[in-house]
């Protein structure tokens, strides 16, 4: 019931719908929740359903560069 | 290794990492004689743990008591009766999520055994497709019983608001809706503190923001990490928590940053605010009643409210030896039901927690086994 996944926005298709994909599976999304403007190319975690938050691409690269620099040996 | 949001899901899996993850927590812990108690709040973390033995792996010095963070195993047994009742009416089309479908009454009766009967019950994966429904058979009573926590309200408030704007007068919304810091406010005032920590939500968080669980963390002293769910996120925050325990700190610290921040997603929040109020209490398996633990729909949208509609048929709290009720307060684990794995099993539930994705009794039986 709670689980969300991350989508990349591949067209907006209407005032409330976006076309989005992740690993090749492409579906109609609402984007209604989300208070910014999207275009292609930005990741929404999709819930039910909907967009529930824009995904802070930085924040999260940032984190998981942090580790795998921290254990550089694990990862030629 | 390819750092982009594409690969974002394996990166979060990386066993190499995993396993460093956990040797570091167990160094940071290795001065500590007693295991630490974290409950983590959200049933899709139960399974997340489980799946990949994160649970095991970090024993004897961490033990997990998992919470109350699967709406479909608190829905309580007379909002499952009102869900029966309305469902096996022969002019309605009854939609709801998956989860529910399954989940036996007292009397062994499901949507799904209602649905082999005839009655046109559907499962839908989005609140919307209701509106169609609603649309394609004008003549017919659509009504939605809408269960979750924060994460699913603000699809259901704009459900609703559409409907209001079409003008589509045969869907009826049965608000179910759950709110999570009323109910960990409960939990920690009637059973004490039983806990060191807590994992919170991460997708509840990404709607309500983190900033919605300061009070009851400050409140019971207690330090609080919003997680997200591969085993990367869940072993970060286990580490933050960790250490907020042992310095001793207290309030809300977010380790899944790129979906959740301290205030939320404002318009989402908006939007439940709009068409939703706070109940003065509303009644949670094996809880009894939680205050201002539930959204009822106003008035201004009454003409969409099922509950105006019909009547919550009295129901006795009898659950046929069913521990769901204490388990998801993480006193009781699933091994302690007799019933496990030999009466109660996926396939032949007793009890919400043996049927729910989030329910931690399947979250055993399926990565531990029917003797776990
Ligand atoms: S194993 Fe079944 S009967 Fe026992 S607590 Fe879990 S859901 Fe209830």
């Amino acid at each position: 019931m709670c689980l969300a996944y991350p989508y990349q926005i591949v067209e907006i298709t209407g005032p409330f719908t976006a076309k989005a994909t992740v690993e090749g599976v492409t579906k109609e999304i609402y984007i209604s929740l989300i208070g910014e403007p999207l275009k292609p190319g930005d990741w929404v975690l999709v819930h039910v359903g909907f967009a529930i938050q824009k995904i802070d691409e930085k924040s999260a690269l940032e984190t998981l560069k942090s580790y795998h620099e921290f254990f550089p040996e694990e990862h030629p | 290794m390819n750092f982009s949001l594409k690969n974002i899901l394996n990166l979060t899996k990386d066993p190499h990492l995993v396993k460093k993850l956990i040797n570091q927590i167990k160094g940071i812990l290795s001065g500590v004689e007693r295991s630490l108690k974290i409950m983590e709040f959200c049933g899709g973390h139960t399974h997340s743990l489980l799946k990949f033995g994160l649970d095991e792996a970090l024993k004897p010095e961490i033990e997990f008591l998992h919470g109350p963070g699967c709406p479909v195993c608190v829905l309580s047994l007379e909002r499952l009766n009102l869900a029966l009742k309305i469902a096996d009416e022969k002019e309605v089309i009854f939609t709801t999520y998956g989860d529910l479908m399954r989940v036996p009454n007292s009397e062994g009766i499901s949507l799904l055994s209602l649905r082999a009967k005839g009655r046109d019950i559907r499962m839908i994966s989005n609140a919307m497709e209701s509106l169609n429904i609603a649309k394609e058979n004008p003549e017919k009573l659509v009504i939605f019983f809408a269960i979750g926590f924060e994460t699913t309200t603000p699809q259901t408030a704009f459900l609703i608001e559409r409907a209001r704007a079409e003008k589509i007068n045969n869907l009826k919304v049965i608000s179910n809706h759950m709110l999570t810091p009323a109910v960990l406010d409960f939990l920690l005032s009637k059973n004490g503190v039983y806990m060191d920590g807590i994992i919170g939500p991460g997708h509840v968080s990404a709607v309500i923001g983190a900033r919605a669980y300061e009070e009851v963390a400050h409140k019971f002293n207690l330090p609080m990490v919003i997680s997200g769910f591969e085993p990367i996120d869940i072993l970060l925050a286990v580490k933050l928590l960790v250490e907020k325990i042992l310095k001793k700190e207290r309030g809300v610290f977010i380790a899944y940053e790129r979906a959740v921040t301290y205030q939320g997603n404002l318009k989402a929040k908006e939007l439940i605010n709009k068409v939703f109020k706070v109940r003065e209490s509303f009644s949670w398996r094996g809880l009894g009643e939680v205050p201002f633990s539930g959204f009822s729909i106003k008035e201004e949208y009454e003409n969409w409210d099922g509950e105006k509609f019909f009547e919550i048929p009295k129901t006795e709290e009898y659950s046929r030896g069913c521990l769901c009720g204490i388990i998801l307060q993480g006193k009781a684990k699933p091994k302690d039901c007799k019933l496990f794995g030999k009466i109660c099993t996926p396939g032949t539930p007793i009890g919400p927690c043996m049927v729910s994705s989030e329910g931690a009794c399947l979250a055993y039986f399926k990565y531990k086994g029917p003797l776990s």
